[in-house]
């Protein structure tokens, strides 16, 4: 079944509502939709919400040899996918335009840009390493399906355990979690999405951007103070990467918003996304920009993305 | 008294959920074999099964005088179904008919020539994008549905392209029926709130315009929670609307 077209007065009532700045269910500009994260009872189970959207994602891993190229870092493996269940214009089995963008997308933001520390996965050098498969199924399909399947896959990977392992000689031994706890993976920091639709180019009134965003000072606030905010796995995690690398620990608690409502940020006064508006000028009519976001201070543009409309902002690492 | 209906009888208005049964006691029937048999007439969400009725939706077992049933159901996904008037989105123009959207699994065909006044010269004005409001003429299942824009003696009635300004929404197809029923409080407590025009079609779509962009969403934001609010919850937050709270 295909998708329901948009009617002209749609359309139409759609472009008046947006240069009268005002959006269908009452949000403003730049107001993200309300964001849930639930954690299963499995480690590595995670479902995101994020108004009506919502995704699954579960990790999972694996001993495997490790590529050639790379014999000493573990395997990082995305796979995305889009259920008719979603929305009945989504057909399985069926590699379309958008799952192709989504899957390579969700692999540039999480793999590209080194968020899991992959050489700690590797068990004995060129003949072992971990393997760890993110699978994120999309069960309901309401818009931003980039934003929720990134935080879903870091929120999923941040609370992964892997088990523990011993090496002595070349014999690996795989403790089950009852003999030895489970380690969690090394998260250097979280990448998130964030879809923005640029209207008349931008350029008509001003700013159009409409934003789909937690307020970006407040993740960034909860990533940095988590080993205040965290209660049970803060110390593990924190000692586990201090001692692999000299970064910052990195653990969010439940990214659950502050204010009640939704994070607004910039709209009309100024702009606080450091972007300035010749970048939105461009931008084609509609289009998205994904971005990645860490601080809130300096921000730069790392341009290795190939598509024209995607950005990574990046932060530079104290 | 046919046992049938004592057996639905004691269900009316409560909730049953697909698998139910509703069966014939079957040696009932033949003592009263004398009086002749009683037709009943099995509505959305009931199936025959042999002597038994089973229902196949989850929602309210509803009853019209004399024997009518039928369960009222939340459902969203729109099934055409012959003589319901729907709203339906032009997705193609091909030689002589339009392909139109009504949000069920197959697009409905619409002749040119089912439009008021139409003629072979005289073509309806009708754009890809367009909104029309129309009503099945054959709707079945493996077969493409077909809708028309007049009615058996060729008047409009209501029916054709609409909507140049105004916003489209779903909502399920229980919200729409209550809409549409002749003594819907909904719409009469809305439009104390202000004036706007409204057209709902059994496909769950409604168009709505009001005076301005504000007060049109407005009027659908209300609409969509109407779907799950108890009357007294409705009328409350109406009159918080009436007073000036948004």
């Amino acid at each position: 079944m295909r998708e329901t077209p948009l009617s002209n007065c749609e359309r139409a009532f759609l472009l008046k509502c947006i240069q009268e700045k005002k959006r269908l269910d009452g949000r403003q500009t730049y107001d993200y939709r309300n964001l849930k994260i639930t954690f299963g009872t499995d480690y590595g189970c995670c479902t995101v919400s994020l108004g009506k959207s919502r995704v699954l994602a579960q990790v999972s891993c694996e001993l495997v040899p490790p590529k050639d190229s790379r014999p000493t870092e573990g395997i990082m493996f995305f796979n995305l996918e889009l259920s008719p269940m979603a929305s009945p214009g989504f057909q399985s089995n069926r590699q379309s335009e958008l799952l192709v963008t989504l899957n390579r997308q969700l692999e540039r933001c999480l793999r590209n840009s080194r968020c899991i520390d992959t050489e700690s996965l590797c068990v004995i050098s060129g003949e072992k390493v971990w393997q760890i498969r993110v699978d994120v199924h999309i069960l309901n399909h309401d818009g931003n399906l980039m934003d929720v399947a990134s935080v879903a896959a870091i929120s999923a990977l941040s609370h992964f355990r892997r088990p523990e392992v011993a090496i002595q000689g070349r014999d690996v031994t795989v403790f089950s979690p009852e003999e030895r706890d489970p380690v969690p993976l090394s998260v250097y920091h979280m990448p998130v999405c964030v879809s923005f639709a640029f209207f008349q180019q931008g350029k008509d009134g001003g700013k159009f951007g409409f934003a789909e965003s937690v307020a970006k000072e407040r993740i960034t606030v909860l990533t940095r103070e988590e080993t205040t905010l965290d209660t049970t796995d803060v110390h593990a995690t924190a000692e586990n990467v201090l001692s692999k690398a000299d970064a910052p620990p990195e653990v969010v608690p439940s990214p659950v918003i502050v204010a009640t409502g939704t994070g607004q940020v910039g709209e009309g006064l100024q702009n606080a996304w450091g972007l300035e508006e010749e970048d939105d000028d461009e931008e084609e009519e509609m289009s998205d920009a994904a971005k990645q976001k860490k601080k809130k201070d300096e921000v730069m543009v790392i341009s290795d993305s190939e598509e024209e409309e995607v950005m990574i902002l990046n932060q530079d690492l104290k | 008294m046919n046992s049938i209906h004592s057996c639905f009888k004691a269900q009316i208005g409560g909730v049953v959920l697909p698998g139910d049964v509703f069966r014939f006691n079957g040696s009932s029937v033949e003592e009263d074999s004398n009086i002749k048999a009683e037709k009943m007439v099995c509505g959305p969400g009931l199936r025959r099964n042999g002597d038994e009725i089973l229902a196949c939706k989850s929602g309210i077992l509803r009853h019209k005088q004399p024997s009518m049933y039928w369960i009222d159901c939340q459902q969203k996904r729109y099934v055409p179904v012959k003589g319901e008037s729907v709203i339906g989105i032009v997705t193609a123009k091909s030689g002589d008919i339009f392909k139109v959207d009504v949000g069920g699994s197959e697009q409905a065909s619409l002749s040119y020539l089912a439009f008021e006044g139409a003629t072979k010269r005289n073509r309806p004005n009708v754009q890809v994008g367009d909104l029309v409001y129309a009503q099945f003429i054959i709707a079945n299942k493996d077969m493409e549905p077909e809708l028309v824009c007049i009615d058996s003696c060729g008047r409009a009635n209501g029916m054709g392209v609409f909507g140049a300004e105004g916003f489209l929404f779903k909502v399920s197809l229980g919200l729409a029926r209550r809409l549409l029923s002749p003594q819907s409080e909904i719409v009469k407590d809305l439009e104390k709130i202000f004036p706007f025009e409204m057209v709902v079609g059994l496909n769950g779509r409604v168009w709505v315009k009001a005076k301005s962009i504000q007060q049109t969403l407005i009027v659908a934001n209300l609409l969509e929670s109407c779907e799950n609010m108890t009357a007294q919850q409705r009328q409350a937050l109406f009159k918080r609307v009436a007073e000036g709270a948004l």
